[in-house]
Order: C-alpha cells, then sequence, then structure tokens
C-alpha cells in the first residue's frame, strides 16, 4: 500500500515540476509548481512526519505560491515569443542536482536506518523546539525579521 | 451516564456497519470507515447549507420588514430545492477570452479546502470524522489553499472586475489570516495540544458548580474570540467586509464570469467555509459539544454543537443586515494596527493565567492586562479627527 502511495505521488509530483519547468505561459508554470509543493508535503504525511507536512501546505502552497502568484501579476506582461533553450541553465542545474545526489547518498545519516522511538507528535516538535534548539530557532526569528524589515526599508517612501 | 444510547447512536451505527466486515482485510475496513465518515460531511453539510440560504433569507426579510421566500413549499422551505434546479438547468457561460482550465479549476478548489476543513471539527463524543494530532493545524493549512483558488478565479476570467475582485480578496484574506490564528493561540498553548478533541477535553467541567469551563469564560478567551469571530467575518467574505464582491462597484468580484452551477458551487464553498469557521470558533472558545449546565447534559453532545453552531450563525446573519460595507483602506488598518496587537495581549494574558494557575487572581492579572493594552491602543489610534459638517461643491 505504501509503496503504491510513494509511486502515485512520485509521479504527481514530478509531473507538476516538470510542467512548472516547460509550460510557456508563466501563470501557469506557477500554478503547476503548487501542483509539486502539495506532492512534497504528501511525501512527508507518507513519512509520519504530519506536522511537516501540513507546515509544508501551510507555508508553500498559502504563502510563497500567493507570492509567487502576485509577483508575476505586478511585474511583467505576458511574453509572447519563447526564451531559446537555456543551455548554461540545464548545466547549472545538472551539477546542483548531481552536487546534492553524491552529498546525501554518502551521508552516514541516509544509511542507518532511523526509526524514531516513539510518535512524533506536534507537543514533541515543540519541546525540542523550546529546549534543546531554542538558539536555532532565535536566530532564525532574528533573521526573517531583518528581511522585514530590509523589504519595508527598500519601498518605504520618505515624505 | 443516561441518554447514553442517544449519544453514541451515530458512533454506534458507523461501528455497526464496520463489523459486518469482519474478516475483510485492514485496508479495506478503513478505506469503508473513511467512506462512511465522508458520505456522512457530505450529507450534513450541503443539507445545512440548504437550510441555511433559505433561513437567512428569511432572516434577512424580518429585518428588512418584508416577507422573504414564502412561495415555494411550506414557509419557503423548499425554496433550495428550486435554486438547485434552477442553477443546474441554466447555461454555463464561458467567456470566450478565458483562461478555460483555469475558470474551470477554480470552483472546484475553491470546494474542497472547504470540506477539508469541516473534517477535523470534532461535532459530538467520539465524533470527530478526521482525528488527528495536528487538527488545528490541518484546517489552517487548508484553508490558506483558498488564496489560490481566488485567484485563479479572478486571474481565468480574464475580466477586470474579476481581477480586482480577487486582489481585493486575498489583500484581505492575508491580512486577517494572521490575527485569526493568532487568536487560536492562547488556546493551544493553554491545552498544550493542537488537536480538537484535547481542547474540547479540556474545557470538560464547570467553576464554582455552575459556570462551564468554556474559554470564552477566561478574560483572554472572550478577547479572543471576539477577535476570532471578526476575523472569520472577513475570510468567508461576509458583511461588513465583503468588499471582494461588493456588486455596487464590482459586480461580483472573482464571481463575475461565473454562471450557473459553477456559481452555484462558488456559494457553497463560501458557506462551508463559514461554517467551519463558527465551528472552529464553538470547539476552540464555546467548549465544543459540552453542555452549558450539567442538568443538561442528557441532551445528546452533537446537538450542543449544532445548537452552538447555529447560534454563531445567526449572529452572521445578523451582523450582515445590520451593519454596512467597510473601505478597504479601513479593514487593513484595522487588521494590522488593532486586530494583530490585540491577538498578541491575548497571548500575553493567557500566559499570565497560566502562570497564576488559573483562579481568581489569575482572571484579574489577564484581565487587567488586556484593559490596560486595549486603552492604550485606543489611545494611540485616536486620529484627533473632528467631523466638519460635509461641504457640498457641485451637487447644490
Amino acid at each position: 500500500m505504501n509503496t503504491a502511495a510513494f509511486v502515485v505521488i512520485a509521479i504527481f509530483t514530478l509531473l507538476g515540476a516538470l510542467a512548472a519547468a516547460t509550460l510557456p505561459r508563466l501563470i501557469h508554470a506557477a500554478l503547476s509548481l503548487v501542483v509539486g509543493f502539495v506532492g512534497l508535503a504528501a511525501f512527508y504525511i507518507l513519512l509520519g512526519a504530519e506536522f511537516v507536512g501540513l507546515v509544508q501546505i501551510f507555508v508553500y502552497v498559502g504563502a510563497v505560491a500567493v507570492l509567487i502568484v502576485f509577483t508575476i501579476l505586478l511585474t511583467r506582461r505576458e511574453a509572447t515569443e519563447r526564451d531559446p533553450f537555456n543551455w548554461l541553465g540545464a548545466i547549472v542545474a545538472l551539477a546542483v542536482f548531481g552536487g546534492l545526489l553524491w552529498t546525501i547518498s554518502h551521508s552516514d545519516f541516509v544509511w542507518q536506518a532511523h526509526v524514531p522511538n516513539q510518535d512524533l507528535t506536534v507537543r514533541r516538535i515543540g519541546d525540542a523546539l523550546m529546549t534543546a534548539y531554542i538558539w536555532p530557532l532565535l536566530c532564525v526569528g532574528v533573521l526573517l525579521t531583518a528581511a522585514m524589515i530590509g523589504a519595508l526599508i527598500l519601498v518605504y517612501e520618505e515624505k | 451516564m443516561p441518554g447514553e444510547a442517544l449519544d453514541q447512536i451515530f458512533v454506534r451505527a458507523k461501528g455497526s456497519i464496520l463489523s459486518l466486515l469482519s474478516g475483510a482485510p485492514e485496508w479495506l475496513v478503513q478505506i469503508v470507515s473513511a467512506l462512511i465518515s465522508i458520505t456522512a460531511l457530505l450529507v450534513v453539510f450541503p443539507g445545512l447549507f440548504a437550510l441555511i440560504s433559505v433561513l437567512e433569507r428569511k432572516i434577512l426579510g424580518r429585518f428588512q420588514n418584508r416577507y422573504g421566500p414564502n412561495r415555494v413549499g411550506p414557509f419557503g422551505l423548499l425554496q433550495p430545492l428550486a435554486d438547485g434546479i434552477k442553477m443546474l438547468i441554466k447555461e454555463d457561460v464561458v467567456p470566450t477570452r478565458a483562461d478555460k482550465t483555469m475558470h474551470f479549476i477554480a470552483p472546484i478548489m475553491m470546494l474542497i479546502p472547504a470540506l477539508l476543513a469541516l473534517s477535523v471539527i470534532p461535532y459530538g463524543r467520539n465524533m470527530t470524522p478526521f482525528a488527528i494530532d495536528a487538527g488545528i493545524l490541518f484546517l489552517f493549512a487548508v484553508g490558506s489553499t483558498t488564496e489560490l483558488a481566488v485567484f485563479m478565479a479572478g486571474w481565468g476570467s480574464n475580466n477586470k472586475f474579476s481581477m480586482l475582485g480577487a486582489m481585493r480578496a486575498i489583500a484581505q484574506m492575508v491580512s486577517y489570516e494572521l490575527p485569526l490564528i493568532i487568536t487560536v493561540l492562547p488556546v493551544v498553548m493553554i491545552v498544550g495540544s493542537l488537536s480538537g478533541d484535547a481542547i474540547v477535553a479540556a474545557q470538560d467541567g464547570y467553576h464554582f458548580g455552575i459556570i462551564p469551563r468554556w474559554f470564552v469564560t477566561t478574560p483572554w478567551g472572550a478577547t479572543a474570540f471576539l477577535l476570532f469571530f471578526a476575523s472569520g467575518l472577513v475570510e468567508s467574505n461576509r458583511t461588513p467586509f465583503d468588499v471582494p464582491e461588493g456588486e455596487s462597484e464590482i459586480v461580483a468580484g472573482h464571481m463575475t464570469e461565473y454562471s450557473g452551477f459553477k456559481y452555484a458551487i462558488f456559494f457553497m464553498a463560501e458557506y462551508l467555509g463559514m461554517f467551519a469557521i463558527s465551528g472552529l470558533g464553538v470547539t476552540l472558545f464555546l467548549g465544543g459539544w459540552h453542555a452549558p449546565i450539567k442538568a443538561l447534559e442528557i441532551i445528546p453532545s452533537y446537538i450542543w454543537f449544532f445548537a452552538k453552531l447555529s447560534v454563531l450563525l445567526f449572529v452572521f446573519i445578523w451582523i450582515r443586515g445590520t451593519l454596512p460595507r467597510t473601505r478597504i483602506d479601513h479593514i487593513m488598518n484595522f487588521a494590522w494596527k488593532f486586530m494583530l496587537p490585540m491577538s498578541f495581549a491575548c497571548v500575553l494574558a493567557a500566559a499570565l493565567w497560566h502562570f497564576q494557575a488559573g483562579g481568581l487572581r489569575g482572571w484579574l492579572w489577564s484581565f487587567a492586562l488586556i484593559a490596560v493594552i486595549y486603552a492604550g491602543l485606543s489611545r494611540l489610534l485616536q486620529t484627533g479627527r473632528r467631523f466638519a459638517p460635509r461641504t457640498y461643491r457641485f451637487a447644490e
């Protein structure tokens, strides 16, 4: 059952990603990307990381996708002719993919089957974030606040 | 416990259907169990939608000193049936220059989150269709995808009114999602869980034997409930926050180019969203399916839930019949300058309450904190503008 679900979700996610990369109209590409995001969330839920999956939907579909769509809407007119195939982009993409694949397959972490002995409840995630990982959490908070203030300063008009 | 047979009648009915399958593989039982719950949701809520659509028109009629629908069936109660048939046989108009796929998918994308959101609410004792650990988060996660559906409807229609309406809808939904989520936070903090069942269980029992332990009876709970309700009004695009479909300016917003059954689906999705928000409000603040008085606990739990839900829905309709439409800049200012600080105040007050271990001292401390922040905000936000008599330059 899990294998069947994995195959279905994988096809779904890959089709979404492929459509996002190839569709001629930018807005369609952005919405296909959402299909990919949902597929990823389904993967997380399939792996038992329910919280991460829901946050993936919440942040990526609810916020990032809306942001992308709005950016497209506010910045550019619909391009009519298609750009020629970008070889440099393809090489960079392949290099990144290869690098990630090499790194992941050579890390010890992947090959030790690490099955959590307790259920991954939201309560445990919250406890871990508030005790063991409080410093990373605070740093991320400061970083995001700084980014937000920076964005505000960039668009602020002196009166 | 008296009345338990009646209380658990639906749970037992489902159990007896599933017991027919004993011996079948486990995955089959799981699928059948899910299908039964889905069927129940799909019967109850569209039915409630039909009922509410006619009741709303009748109640609004009362507010406006007229009868409302009273021709079809007794008291006009069969009106939704007539409306449904009318919507089904209407022509489905798709604009020639519309983005056909997006125009087609948008209503479906609108309905799915609303239905999914309804699945995690506890409707009665042991009656949560989809009981997961992060139920409240699930509701918000699927609810946040509605914005994309609205965008698809607006963009796909290729119409300036649709696009304007979609932009307005998304702007106000994004702004009010923040207060909506932050007002839920105090309850989650106090209960220490994101599951609807645990939140309802935490509101069991009575203070001094009479006052129910619902979170709305605490100062932070009452404030958070009011803020939550106002944000809920915005999220479901109801008056006074219905600028996205302000019919006097932009026809019907993102629904301008929809006709026939697609329009009906939009309409239904909007009401189902309203049910989900109200149901969440009942679960979080109004004690879920608990009875208000101990003596009334004989009445089945689901009846209590739906009674509270109907009260909230009536308030929705009441507000629609009473308040005029707000201007978009007022809505935005209200969100960022008042709602957001006040909802943070609720979080702080809940923390104080928890620190004092509840009780009278906790009650007083959190009340004082909220009162101070409210007074400070009111002073800060007072523009000091006096309203002079309006002078007309051209209309005299």
